[in-house]
């Protein structure tokens, strides 16, 4: 199908079905292609973007383990954040967005900050329900084993609560990459988002196609890279238990 | 469940009035600009100024519009490329690397090339929230019409149904929590998207163009009031998604 599929662009455009302001030809997005990386352009946005997402991503993350892990332990200081964090967690991450660039511009500080917040909020519910939801008996057996708190956690809410954190981890780079995009077309002098917006100013669609693919290739990456991550830590939580 | 000591209630509210208070505080001892943190009633008095006497009415009409029109379309769309896709396994083969590939690609990166085909009027914005609605729709259904017991398909073939009314009283029955599910989340994306789309593409009446122009003339009481507004929205739907949820399910069961 995807054959199929390229084979119909490839005669839709020779034949001159659509014209290229709706589809440019497969010829013209590869060569296109190839001059920007060619420039070494293509290269500059796309780490410009990965650096983007990589820091706002850790910082989301840490924060949001470190919130939704005392959530999950301490049912005081659950009762103190859900409710707040539920609220806020309802308004779309773009409804801030307005706010954020008042407050803090639209330098680099912005996306960071929206990146985080977005990987911040899965992680955190995740984190903390996976936390909540470890077997009573597990926790039974520490106290049995007489645990201390440390290895109680490392021991045993943390292996079991893995597969829950992990979701919320998977989940938090999906949002933290989408949400660059999404920051990058909004307010943004370089990177990959900018890179479409630019091309669809200039109604060049083969510079719009061409940072599609690769928004979708570094999607595809980053998943895969996670997943191999989780299929480790999985063994040693199997080692661990 | 096991009976806890029961929390005092005032604890879910600490952290708001914490805030609150400090928020009042700052603007009244003025250790915030008013420009950057406008006080607290000042925001609510913009609520309900713009509830009363400005558009925010108009806005929010337009922007749940807008929203629903594209959750329904993507959601329809969804449910039935997921029915499609758990049911035939041809439709599987030829279809689901595809959409595999397709949801690689951040959301937001189709809104350049969407806005050139739609343009950046209505039909972009609502093609938009449709194509962000759809594909929770789709991975849900999918996964829930895949996972069918296989009894319940061959009695279906026993009783020699139709294939509408295969579809009628096996799949979407038997795949209803997945498609629940899926619905639910079409609803989020959907609504992000909305806001997304009315702060990317051509300015019309909506919330996310009152967020805008907030920002654009400096109002942060008006960016505030929007938000609050967000707030609440978002709240409303999950409690109606939830209860719609819990109907429906009885109703099934």
């Amino acid at each position: 199908m995807p054959v199929l599929l390229l084979v119909l662009w490839v005669v839709s455009a020779r034949e001159g079905w659509l014209t290229e302001q709706i589809l440019p030809e497969p010829r013209d997005v590869l060569q296109t292609a190839r001059d920007y990386v060619a420039s070494g352009e293509l290269l500059a946005d796309t780490a410009i973007s990965l650096r983007r997402v990589s820091e706002g991503f850790a910082i989301g993350a840490a924060i949001g383990l470190v919130i939704g892990a005392a959530q999950g332990l301490s049912q005081g200081a659950r009762a103190i954040v859900e409710l707040p964090f539920f609220v806020i967690s309802q308004v779309p991450v773009l409804g801030w967005l307005p706010l954020l660039i008042l407050l803090v511009g639209i330098d680099e500080e912005l996306k960071v900050i929206v990146i985080a917040w977005s990987a911040f909020v899965p992680v955190a519910l995740n984190t903390a329900q996976g936390m909540r939801d470890v077997p009573r008996t597990l926790r039974e057996v520490g106290q049995v084993l007489t645990f201390d708190p440390w290895s109680m956690l490392s021991r045993i809410i943390v292996p079991a609560a893995l597969p829950s954190i992990f979701t919320g981890l998977r989940e938090g780079l999906a949002h933290s990459w989408q949400t660059l995009v999404a920051v990058e077309l909004f307010a943004s002098s370089e990177g990959l988002g900018y890179l479409m917006s630019w091309g669809r100013q200039l109604f060049q669609l083969d510079i719009v196609v061409m940072a599609l693919v690769v928004v979708g290739a570094i999607g595809l990456a980053l998943n895969w890279t996670l997943g191999r991550v989780e299929r480790r830590l999985r063994r040693w939580q199997v080692q661990t238990a | 469940m096991i009976p806890r000591p029961s929390l005092p209630p005032w604890r879910p509210l600490l952290i708001p009035l914490i805030v609150l208070a400090l928020w009042e505080l700052a603007s009244r001892a003025g250790w915030s600009d008013a420009r950057f943190l406008p006080p607290p009633e000042a925001v609510l008095r913009r609520v309900w100024f713009e509830t009363t006497q400005g558009g925010l009415a108009t806005d929010l009409a337009a922007s749940l519009r807008r929203g629903s029109s594209g959750l329904l379309i993507g959601a329809s769309a969804g449910v039935a490329l997921g029915l499609l896709l758990g049911l035939s396994r041809v439709a599987e083969r030829l279809l689901g690397p595809l959409f595999l590939a397709y949801r690689q690609v951040a959301l937001f990166a189709w809104v350049p090339l969407l806005s050139m085909w739609f343009g950046g009027a209505e039909a972009g914005k609502i093609a938009f929230i449709s194509l962000a609605a759809m594909a929770p729709a789709v991975v849900n259904t999918w996964r829930g019409a895949r996972d069918i017991p296989r009894a319940h398909v061959e009695l279906a073939a026993v009783l020699t149904f139709g294939r509408l009314d295969f579809i009628r009283f096996v799949a979407l029955p038997g795949a209803l929590p997945f498609i629940l599910v899926g619905l639910r989340s079409a609803l989020i994306y959907a609504w992000l998207a909305t806001i997304g789309a009315e702060l990317f593409l051509n300015i019309a009446p909506g919330l996310g163009g009152r967020l805008n122009e907030g920002r654009e003339t400096f109002q942060m009481d008006l960016v505030l009031a929007c938000i609050v507004v967000l707030g609440a929205l978002g709240i409303a739907f999950s409690r109606c998604a939830a209860i719609g949820e819990a109907r429906l399910l009885r109703r099934r069961g």
